[in-house]
């Protein structure tokens, strides 16, 4: 039966895969459609079946995991109701992002160790735990998200706020003045609104309604400092 | 109790002192007695899914496991879970209540109706240090902007500093308060004295009015932020001591007098310490900087390049 539906245009003389290529050989196929695709709904499925992820390439490997975290880049930028993010959560994407916005803010050091900005640790410990507190009062609250679903949502929606702090730094390097000032608030606001829209977008359905605002106000709080860090970044 | 009393209309102050004489009464009780029995039997029937395991605990569960059993254990998830069982609109009548506090009105009875959360505090605590520090940076750029020879810098080790204060302040003094008070309760005979979360509470709450104060002492006028700062004290000291009266009237006047005279003192010097270190006073228009100025004398040299990105008037 999921033969026939799954490949509907093969008969038992379908022209066979590259895998199943001696099965064409036996005569049984001729009557009984042994080969074809068992084609389920999710296409990606197939690989794992038919051979081990231990055997391809690295590359292949660091492709897929690239992919994925690529993918989920988008629907972070353009915030649809789609369920992928939390679907196929993965850590890979907040870690980068993470890691690149600690990298772009810390101070140099030779500056002077009390009064500059944030140390890679500081940012780094701030962006993770925040992201792990939020979570954890939002399931404190009664959200039905998962641990890591949340924090997947929570890391991949830095994004526009590392974009803004991308183009932070290329303004930074010219001539400064108010108006170097003002686009880089102006651009600060509107990728912190984008980062809230768009966490909100996916952690507002998690939780019951006369709840949200409990549960959204730590996020704005969180992208808030996050924002500030940025538009305080004066390079030494 | 008759009967009749419980389905007829109580005054506050009745029901306040009929829950004060049972302090671990669960809090549906209460609305048994002055809402309709209808009520009652929508919450009790919601919480048929007792038994279910998962993370997800609607409010009526907590409602059916509190009528039905103590506390669960406090290496339970659900443990945790029963201190932000609160909705939006419980939260900001909270918070409204210890904006206006009023003298026969008992934020603990009236408000928390006996069910403290950890939501408010705990955030209300994360919300004044992050304030703190940015509002702290904010009056270093507004007066750079006025004087340019100051160096600016964004200051982050402020907002640990922050952090830590304020949480430590709104966690272990009412971890004193409540140790005192309970010590005091061996001593003297009066009706139950706070607990423990409920005194965190309390002083997560009054911490809320600072938060509008810190960022009106934006404005640079000495005077004004005295006058802001004044009030703001005036009125969370307020709430603590309207709070803090009826469970310490019972005791010798000596005792209640020193401790609400400590428990203000204390309030006071938080507003005073965060106001002197994180708006450190700064010159007014053209005056040299004083020495309060947080500027390494190493970096003065590098402070040509700083005005710029920022824009001098």
């Amino acid at each position: 039966m999921a033969e026939a539906e799954e490949s509907p245009g093969d008969p038992g003389t379908a022209s066979p895969r590259p895998l199943f290529a001696g099965l064409s050989d036996i005569s049984i196929s001729q009557d009984i459609p042994v080969e074809g695709e068992i084609t389920i709904p999710m296409r990606s499925r197939i690989r794992e079946f038919d051979s081990s992820t231990l055997n391809e390439s690295v590359r292949n490997t660091i492709m897929r995991d690239l992919k994925a975290v690529g993918k989920k880049f988008m629907h972070v930028l353009y915030p649809r109701k789609s369920n992928t993010l939390l679907r196929d959560w993965d850590l890979w994407g907040p870690l980068i992002l993470c890691v690149t916005l600690a990298l772009m803010l810390q101070r140099d050091s030779a500056d002077s160790e009390k009064d500059g900005g944030p140390q890679f640790a500081e940012v780094f410990v701030i962006v993770r735990f925040g992201a792990v507190t939020i979570t954890l009062n939002s399931k404190l609250l009664g959200g039905n998200i998962s641990f890591f679903q949340s924090l997947c949502v929570l890391g991949y929606c830095i994004l526009p706020l590392t974009v803004a702090m991308l183009i932070c730094r290329l303004v930074l390097l010219a001539d400064p003045g108010p108006v170097n000032f003002m686009v880089r608030l102006f651009v600060v606001i509107v990728m912190f609104a984008w980062s809230i829209v768009a966490s909100t977008a996916f952690l507002a359905d998690s939780q019951p309604p006369n709840r949200r605002a409990l549960a959204v106000y730590p996020v704005f709080l969180f992208y808030f400092v996050i924002s500030w860090m940025i538009l305080t970044f004066t390079p030494q | 109790m008759a009967s009749a009393d419980e389905l007829t209309f109580h005054e506050f102050e009745e029901a306040t002192n009929l829950l004060a004489d049972t302090p671990d009464a669960a809090t549906t009780s209460r609305s048994d007695q002055l809402t309709p029995q209808g009520h009652v039997a929508v919450a009790v029937g919601s919480g048929g899914s007792y038994g279910a395991e998962d993370e997800v605990e609607e409010e009526s569960d907590k409602a059916a496991e509190q009528q039905q059993q103590q506390q669960p254990g406090f290496w339970t998830f659900s443990y945790y879970q029963s201190f932000f069982d609160v909705d939006t609109s419980q939260v900001l009548d909270r918070i409204k209540g210890s904006l206006l506090p009023r003298p026969g009105h008992n934020f603990v009875r009236h408000h928390l109706r006996n069910r403290p959360d950890l939501y408010g505090p705990f955030w209300i605590c994360a919300t004044l240090a992050f304030v703190l520090a940015v509002t702290g940076n904010l009056t270093l750029v507004l007066a750079q902007r006025r004087d340019p020879s100051i160096h600016y810098s964004p200051q982050f080790h402020k907002v640990t500093v922050a952090g830590i204060s304020i949480y430590c302040y709104a966690w272990l003094v009412p971890l004193a308060l409540w140790g005192f008070l309970r010590w005091r309760k061996g001593v003297q005979e009066r009706m139950g004295p706070y607990t423990f979360l409920e005194t965190v509470c309390i002083y997560g709450y009054s911490l809320f009015v600072f938060i509008p104060m810190v960022v009106l002492w934006l404005i640079p006028v000495p005077w004004l932020q005295w006058l802001f700062g004044a009030l703001a004290l005036g009125l969370s000291a307020a709430g603590l001591v309207f709070t803090l009266w009826p469970v310490v009237r019972e005791d010798t006047r000596l005792v209640a007098t020193v401790l609400l005279s400590v428990v203000v003192l204390l309030h006071a010097l938080l507003a005073m310490g965060c106001k002197l270190y994180f708006f450190q006073s700064l010159p007014p228009e053209n005056v040299a900087p004083p020495p309060q100025i947080t500027s390494l004398p190493s970096n003065i040299a590098l402070s040509p390049t700083l005005p710029q990105s920022l824009a001098p008037s």
